[in-house]
């Protein structure tokens, strides 16, 4: 069974998951991710895959904790073993000399974005990274976000990081400073993808999100990942999970991500009350 | 698609001949005349109660006991010229196991059976033996009721099981070959299976958690238990086969990777894993689930177990499941036993055309399934938090023969009417799975996106790989599967010793 390497807080809520899985480490690309499981009870759950290191054979995702399954990775311990870690699925992130690419990057989002920023500096990109957080103290990997891309910028809802901002007003004002800018490219929670996607549809600027719906195989199997895009039906996990932000049936979507409502509450007040009597 | 063969290869024939002539057997033909065979009574498999087993997930039928196997295997005439033999897509012999079952012999017969079919104990469970081996044994021409084949398929390798003598054959030395099998469906353990009792070194590729397809996600407890299949895998395991589950091929490693780590012969048993839709408006609608997923969340993930397993299933006052195959037949008798008031079948043909199991369909009648036939669905309705609450339906008449030489339905205009759902699962029938084509160049596929092969050998458009089972045929069945493993598993063997 794959072993767990680190698992650390990064800030709040939002902790590091770093797996040893040589085989998926060799074949990872940006924009795709790994299905867990946390133990032999445990569901699958998709998470993005933030970074890799093919010598040390290692997979790193970040996640945020919302309710059981992430509750118990956050829960174990470098050296713990996980029933499941397969990857990587999904499509990996177009890659190419774009032009200037702004990311939005939120939560858990700021680890997923992490190999597409690389990458597309890598590929001759002026990148300019968005990073919104409710304050600065949630904001993790700053350092490494400056090391690559050509200007960051934050948005947050207390003033330490300079505005008392969501998302869109920033977006809106960058692109127009920026202009002509290629592409933008948002990850995060659903809300704020659709925030991005809505901020840049008048201003034609093509923007990419990484969908997440509830999925079980991540393979293409149950088509509990279906959305509509381009009004069409797909399966996030197998034709994304990255879509044309504008062209994404986001009410769907928003809908379909809360089908459990009800059986997770009840999962985690059953998980609460018997890990803290 | 393959041609079933009715007529005996002959070397098979010689082989059933020298048994047939063995002194034992001719001695206990004689012991009983066949007129007293024929006398007596086919045995009932013995079944839980319909009422309470509709609650739980425990197996349905119980099991033959030794002596009910016994008189059943008395009925069989052992033919001179068995025709329930070329009903078998994997030509069991069938008369001698069963009368090593007559004769008391359970272990020899359950031997007798693992020399054709590595998966007895499953195959006796889910064979559609009324349409195959029972179908054209003597017995049914000669008394209305044939022989239960399938039935003492199962008794003789559950004893085996049971009675923890599991034989490992010997092994030959190794080859010092490396196969890869890619899916552990029953295509895929089969290979496994015959690979590893040629000395070939073999490990399997599965894309899911635990092995066996769908046989572990699919089909239900209650008609397959999960034990049975666990036994099978650890048979296989200590044959010497390594399963490396969580390892999608084409994604954590493709083909061309895997020839470059040194396997030289490759057999793709992927199945037929992408699910059908219809296309109506509101499949997307909360509470509109694929046969797949609704099933892989009960069975694979076990969510009649939640909370206590962390995967949520809903369970609905009413069911409606869209199909008339085994796999609706899977979900509407798993959403009786999650709860449901009422669980519908909804089918666009008649009960003459239903593909499921006759079994099956009788099972599901017993355990209070209710059956809307000649009916479709033509769109679903939601209520305001997207969650689906009823179903349009139209109902549909029989018209011309189609190519599949069912009668075609056709659509009755302005019979229309609504129904109120709040679950909907569909069983409309599975696609190849394109993962394995879309990264292997030069794979040849077929128009369905299946991998085309060469009936014969069961080898695709590359050297070295072979393929089987649904990915080649769409979906089909568990011993077809099997057949399609044995053939290409004794091409792989020429292969690898080229
Ligand atoms: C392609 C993809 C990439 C993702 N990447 C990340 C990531 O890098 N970091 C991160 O923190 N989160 C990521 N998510 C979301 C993450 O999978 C969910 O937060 C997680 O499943 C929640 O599980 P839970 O049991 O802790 O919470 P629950 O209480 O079960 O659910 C909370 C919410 O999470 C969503 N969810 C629940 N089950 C699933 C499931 N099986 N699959 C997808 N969503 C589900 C639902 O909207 C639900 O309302 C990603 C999702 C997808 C589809
Ligand atoms: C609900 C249901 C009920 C059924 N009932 C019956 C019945 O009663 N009788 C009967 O005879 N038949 C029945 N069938 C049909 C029968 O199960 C199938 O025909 C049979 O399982 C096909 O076997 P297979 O090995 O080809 O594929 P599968 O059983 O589909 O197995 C394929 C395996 O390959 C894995 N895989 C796919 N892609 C990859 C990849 N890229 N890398 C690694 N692994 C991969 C999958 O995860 C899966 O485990 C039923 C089917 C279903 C769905
Ligand atoms: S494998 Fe199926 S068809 Fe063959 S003898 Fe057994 S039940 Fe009959
Ligand atoms: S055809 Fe029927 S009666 Fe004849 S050998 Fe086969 S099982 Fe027995
Ligand atoms: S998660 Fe099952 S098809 Fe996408």
């Amino acid at each position: 069974m794959p072993k767990i390497l680190t698992r650390e807080r990064l800030v709040p809520n939002l902790h590091l998951l770093e797996v040893h899985a040589p085989e998926v480490a060799g074949k990872c690309r940006p924009g795709q991710f790994v299905i867990v499981m946390p133990d032999e009870k445990g569901e699958r759950i998709p998470l993005s895959i933030a970074d890799w290191d093919v010598e040390r054979g290692s997979v790193t995702a970040v996640f945020l904790v919302v309710g059981t399954t992430t509750r118990k990775l956050a829960a174990l311990k470098a050296g713990d073993e996980i029933p499941v870690f397969v990857g990587p699925l999904g499509r990996p992130s177009e890659i190419a000399a774009f032009g200037t690419v702004v990311l939005v990057a939120g939560c858990f989002g700021i680890g997923a974005l992490w190999p597409a920023a690389r990458a597309l500096k890598a590929a001759g990109n002026r990148v300019i990274a968005l990073i919104d957080a409710k304050a600065d103290y949630l904001v993790y990997w700053k350092d490494r976000y400056r090391s690559v891309c050509d200007r960051v910028l934050f948005s947050s809802r207390d003033y330490a990081l300079g505005s008392k901002e969501f998302v869109p007003g920033p977006l809106e004002r960058l692109l127009e400073a920026e202009a002509p800018v290629a592409r933008v490219i948002a990850v995060g929670c659903t809300y704020l993808m659709y925030a991005s996607a809505q901020a840049t549809r008048p201003l034609g600027v093509k923007t990419v999100v990484s969908l997440n719906p509830i999925m079980v195989d991540g393979t293409g199997m149950c088509g509990a990942c279906r959305c509509t895009a381009e009004g069409k039906t797909k399966f996030a996990c197998v034709d994304g999970p990255d879509f044309d932000g504008h062209h994404v049936d986001w009410d769907e979507l928003f809908m379909r991500r809360k089908s459990y409502f009800d059986d997770e509450t009840r999962s985690l007040c059953r998980y609460e009350e018997t890990e803290f009597p | 698609m393959a041609e079933d063969k009715k007529e005996l290869a002959p070397e098979l024939k010689e082989k059933l001949k020298a048994e047939f002539d063995q002194d034992w057997r001719k001695e206990q033909r004689k012991s009983v005349p066949a007129k007293e065979r024929m006398k007596l009574a086919r045995q009932k498999m013995p079944e839980r109660p319909a009422g309470v087993r509709n609650k739980d997930f425990q197996e349905v039928n119980i099991g033959l006991t030794p002596e009910m196997a016994q008189v059943e295997a008395r009925r069989c005439l052992d033919c001179a010229n068995p025709q329930c033999v070329t009903g078998c897509p994997v030509s069991i012999d069938i008369p001698s196991f069963v009368k090593l079952i007559e004769k008391g012999e359970f272990l020899a017969a359950a031997w007798k059976l693992k020399e054709t079919n590595s998966l007895p104990a499953i195959c006796g469970r889910v064979c559609p033996q009324e349409s195959q081996c029972e179908e054209v044994c003597t017995m049914k021409k000669a008394s209305g009721v044939p022989v239960a084949i399938g039935n003492l398929e199962r008794f003789a390798s559950d004893f085996e099981r049971l009675s923890g003598s599991l034989k490992i054959p010997p092994l030959p030395p190794p080859s010092g070959k490396k196969a890869a099998v890619i899916g552990a469906g029953p295509a895929g353990l089969t290979v496994a299976g015959d690979l590893a009792k040629l000395g070939h070194e073999v490990t399997i590729f599965e894309a899911l958690h635990e092995a066996g397809g769908v046989l572990i996600y699919g089909i239900p407890e209650f008609r397959l238990p999960k034990a049975i299949l666990k036994a099978e895998v650890d048979y296989l395991k200590r044959l010497g086969v390594t399963v490396r589950t969580s390892f999608v091929v084409g994604l954590t490693a493709t083909i061309d990777d895997l020839r470059n780590e040194g396997y030289e012969a490759f057999f793709v048993g992927s199945g037929a894993g992408l699910p059908n839709f219809m296309k109506i408006p509101g499949e997307n609608l909360v509470g509109v689930y694929s046969a797949n997923e609704y099933l892989t969340r009960v069975n694979l993930m076990r969510a009649y177990d939640f909370p206590a397993y962390d995967t949520p299933v809903f369970k609905a006052r009413t069911a409606a499941v869209i199909g008339g195959g085994n796999v609706a037949m899977d979900s509407v008798r798993t959403a009786k036993r999650l709860g449901a008031e009422r669980a519908v079948i909804v089918y666009r043909r008649s009960r003459a055309e239903m593909p499921a199991r006759t079994e099956e369909i009788h099972h599901a009648e017993e355990e209070g399934i209710e059956f809307q036939l000649l009916t479709t669905p033509i769109r679903y309705l939601g209520d305001e938090h997207g969650r689906v609450r009823a179903m349009e339906c139209q109902k549909m008449g029989l018209g011309e023969p189609d190519a599949s030489g069912r009668r075609r339905p056709v659509p009755i205009e302005g019979s229309e009417y609504t129904m109120d759902v709040d679950l909907v699962v569909c069983a409309i029938g599975q696609s190849p799975n394109p993962l394995i084509p879309q990264t292997t160049p030069g794979l040849k596929m077929g128009k369905w996106g299946n991998v085309e092969v060469d009936w014969t050998t069961m080898a695709t458009s590359l050297p070295g790989v072979y393929a089987g089972g649904d990915i080649v045929r769409g979906g089909a069945t568990v011993i077809l599967a099997m057949g399609d493993a044995r053939i290409a598993a004794a091409q792989m063997d020429k292969y690898l010793r080229r």
